[in-house]
């Protein structure tokens, strides 16, 4: 166990952890922070999806020593108030029933459109396929996407 | 009472309004105060006419659900019920779950679950008494109040209005004066015409807190003190521990105590990852047990067997032994499957010596609280169950094995503890969709009619695993033969159905839309195979054999009629299924290509007979998420044993449905002015026959086996 240093959503915490422990681990249990899901634990469905320096990773294979200077984005980082974007199509297309993968679904679709304000089905195919949705919405998480790409 | 029990509704779930913003609600766990607050802020003094709701002095109306959030919309379409009756204005309502006990009693007076797409049907009528008694009640208050007779008195939007005098009156007001009323026995009803909650696109009450990672699920419970905890288990069917050395597990950072419980090894640690670590360093001797042999082809050759003979009668009218011009016979294979909720299974408990509190994600409360009480042995009224919101139910958290793992744990180690299964034990201890084998046989006449079906269903039963003792010979689990039976829609004059239970080791469970699963697939491509051999359309033969039911034929005719209103692109083709189910009808029109052996879905068109709508939107999706449920068994699921374990372990070899895989969906709800039907599972059966039909329709290849698979 060591203290390790890490930025998430602009505030740094100093955790105690083991180096190999899965960054979602410490987001959920040492931070408090259960936004982010656990789902496979193999970087298999996406519901642990946070951003790296913006880039979307899979929390649950990346170990937090790895992390390093590299600023986490999670779902509670996203907007303080449900005002990004993507949140207000999520509630404007009411995309989640279960709701339990929607934090990595938003994740993952927040990365996609600070690279491609405007995603083609092209776009949005190779950025949402990793993650699954066992309720199904994702006819919906494609329309609130393009629906926030055009209120963007 | 000891504290930690007393904690109130109120204190488990705050919902509020906000303007501008709809109708918003936090569901909040109580863990942050424990002590026990009483129920209702200070000066608020609720009306609770019956258990359903309250009317604080402040307007405030607080509504229970008391059927698990799951995904289906309940917390929303339930309370629209209530308060469509109540007449309450929808930006005062507030919305909490019921907690299991006394409370649920009074409302309902039976035992709370979340199952079988009942939440709305079975709730439509006490719902609206409910509303309607305090409405009544309300309004007799006023009454008294201004000294006037009730019938000169309306309502609207939570307020009493005496239009001959101009005054009115906030349901806040009256909730005193109204707590002194008599509880009508039989209180007026609306008339459907004044509705002005019921049916409308109402938004979903839990939306908002599931965008911003704010909803709270079983696995994020947090009670001061608690540990974490998970379990290694037998990856043989009915194995059992038989030694085990934690010396290793122990020695990992973070690890503090190793317990045997009944399922397995439970290793508990300050976090889920010491946790895994620990269970990863466990060294245990395992009793395989008597399956460790057994495969998938074993039990595949065991239904054969069991399928070569008469079953027990489900079902007979006329004699299916006559001479027909011809005759056609099939058989049909489905395997087991695995639930795959996106939130593994978790439950968090805290067992002390004067009260037991549990947390979890289930569709079972009072079997929850049932397995707690016989557990721990306490008292009734020492035993509170919570409910949380569930990431995916579908029949898997009908179940209590997982919370049975968080009781024995947190008696064991006498501490608060978190259970997590990682999605391994979730998928490898399921209890799964039965595996099942249907042979039919049928006759035509010389014009290609159908004059007798006879349909074996040889399948595992889940009703006989829930039974306290084996059932008798003969046995007939209903949901096993649902469709099957009496109920079997096709007016085919000589009919018989038989079932045949088969006893396995792996263990079955309640799978979205249970029986309906296995036999829409198999009815729904055998009655195309009757079409086909006597040269009849298969569309066109079932609207003859439907000719007496409406219902069916109303969704039937619209999904046809919907999916023609676009031309069949080359190279694809349609295949069309119809079933009745949970009260409600659903008939799909798939539109399929097959390239390489490879199926792909590119639409689907489906029609919804369920009743009376409550909230279109949330059966519209639904209806296309039970559609994408079916598709996923339809084209991929499939769970095999080897060796007595079951081979799919993740969603790298268990595969579900992605977003790239999705076809166009299309939901039309039919109107109807029927009692409301069931809505979470309805959308499932029909998908699976409809992707078969089609890819009949376009390569003339038979499937009879899910998942669906040509030879490339």
């Amino acid at each position: 166990m060591s203290s390790i240093s890490i930025t998430v959503n602009g505030e740094r915490h100093a955790v105690d952890a083991a180096p190999d422990t899965p960054l979602l681990w410490v987001l959920r249990d040492s931070l408090g922070m259960t936004g982010t899901k656990f789902g496979c634990g193999m970087a298999q469905c996406g519901a642990c999806t946070v951003h790296l320096d913006g880039v979307p990773i899979r929390s649950c294979v990346t170990p937090v020593s790895t992390v390093g200077a590299k600023k986490i984005t999670t779902i509670e980082g996203l907007s303080p108030d449900r005002s990004h974007a993507l949140q207000q199509a999520w509630i404007a297309e009411e995309v989640p029933q279960c709701g339990y993968c929607q934090s990595g679904q938003l994740m993952s679709a927040a990365a996609l459109l600070a690279k491609h304000p405007k995603p083609t089905d092209a776009q949005i195919d190779q950025a949402m396929n990793g993650n699954i949705c066992r309720c199904g919405t994702y006819n919906r998480i494609r329309k609130a996407i393009h629906r926030a790409a055009q209120g963007a | 009472m000891a504290t930690g029990v007393d904690v109130s509704r109120r204190d488990f779930l705050k919902v509020g309004a906000t303007a501008g913003a709809g109708l918003m609600i936090s569901f909040s766990l109580p863990v942050v105060d424990r002590l026990g607050r009483t129920l209702g802020a200070a000066g608020v003094t609720p009306f609770e006419p019956n258990g359903w709701f309250t009317v604080g002095t402040d307007g405030i109306i607080t509504i229970f659900a008391d059927k698990a959030e799951m995904g289906q919309g309940v917390t929303t379409s339930l309370p629209m019920i209530v308060a469509e009756e109540l007449d309450a204005d929808w930006a005062t309502v507030r919305i909490e779950f019921a907690k299991v006990g006394p409370d649920h009693q009074k409302m309902r007076g039976r035992g709370q679950g979340t199952g079988g797409s009942t939440s709305v049907r079975t709730s439509w009528d006490p719902l609206r008494k409910a509303g309607a008694q305090g409405r009544e009640m309300l309004v007799a208050a006023a009454a008294q109040k201004w000294g006037v007779d009730a019938s000169a008195l309306r309502t609207e939007k939570g307020k009493v209005f005496h239009d001959a005098s101009g005054r009115s009156i906030g349901y806040g007001d009256l909730a005193d004066d109204a707590a002194k009323m008599p509880l009508p026995a039989s209180p007026k009803l609306k008339d459907a015409k004044d509705y002005t909650l019921v049916g409308t696109r109402m938004k979903r009450v839990d939306v908002p807190q599931k965008v911003d990672g704010t909803a709270r699920f079983g696995i994020d419970v947090k009670v001061p003190g608690m540990l974490v905890a998970t379990v290694a288990r037998c990856s043989v069917c009915g194995g059992k521990v038989k030694k085990f050395d934690a010396t290793k597990a122990k020695a990992i950072k973070g690890v503090r105590d190793v317990v045997q419980i009944s399922s397995g090894v439970a290793v508990v640690a300050d976090g889920y990852w010491p946790a895994l670590q620990g269970k990863r360093a466990l060294e245990i001797t395992w009793d395989e047990g008597e399956h460790h042999a057994l495969s998938s082809s074993d039990i595949a050759a065991q239904f054969k067997t069991l399928g070569a003979s008469p079953g027990s009668e489900v079902h007979k009218q006329g004699d299916v032994s006559g001479a027909s011009a011809k005759t056609i016979e099939a058989e049909y294979h489905l395997p087991f499957l695995a639930h795959a909720s996106m939130e593994p299974m978790n439950c968090t408990a805290d067992v002390r010596a004067d009260g037991c509190e549990i947390w979890a994600p289930t569709q079972a409360p009072t079997a929850t609280f049932d397995m707690a009480q016989k557990f721990t042995g306490l008292a009734s009224d020492k035993i509170q169950v919570y409910s949380t919101f569930i990431g995916g139910g579908f029949g898997r958290r009908f179940e209590t094995d997982f919370v049975r793992d968080a009781v024995e744990v947190s008696k064991a180690i006498g501490k608060p503890v978190k259970v997590i299964w990682s999605r391994e034990d979730d998928m490898q201890h399921d209890f799964y969709r039965p595996a099942s084998l249907h042979r039919f046989t049928a006759s035509l006449d010389a014009s290609g009619a159908p004059v007798s079906w006879t349909h074996r269903i040889v399948a595992p039963s889940v009703i006989a695993r829930l039974m306290p003792s084996a059932p008798p010979k003969g046995y007939v689990d209903g949901d096993s033969v649902a469709g099957a039976g009496k109920e079997f829609p096709y007016a085919i004059p000589n009919r018989r159905a038989e079932y045949m239970m088969a006893e396995t080791p792996v263990p079955v469970g309640f799978w979205r839309s249970v029986g309906l699963s296995q036999n829409a697939f198999v009815i729904e491509s055998f009655i195309d195979e009757v079409a086909h051999a006597g040269k009849q359309d298969p569309i066109e033969l079932r609207r003859k054999l439907l000719a007496d039911k409406p219902r069916h034929l109303g969704v039937l005719n619209a999904a046809v009629a919907k999916a023609n209103e676009q031309p069949l692109p080359k190279g694809r083709a349609r295949g069309v299924a119809v079933v009745e189910g949970f009260g409600s009808f659903v008939a799909q029109v798939a539109e399929i290509s097959v390239d390489r052996g490879a199926i792909t879905v590119h639409r689907v068109v489906c029609a919804i007979d369920c009743g009376r709508a409550i909230n279109p939107d949330t059966i519209e999706a639904q209806t296309e998420s039970g559609i994408v449920y079916g598709l996923t068994a339809a084209l991929m699921g499939e769970i095999s044993l080897d060796k007595g374990r079951i081979k799919q372990s993740n969603f790298h070899d268990y595969r579900v449905m992605r977003l790239t895989e999705m076809p166009r969906i299309e939901v039309h709800i039919v109107p109807s002015t029927e009692r409301p039907g069931g809505v979470g599972e309805p959308g499932t059966p029909p998908i699976a026959p409809a992707v078969a039909n089609a890819v009949f329709a376009l390569t003339g290849k038979r499937l009879r086996q899910l998942p669906l698979k040509l030879d490339a």
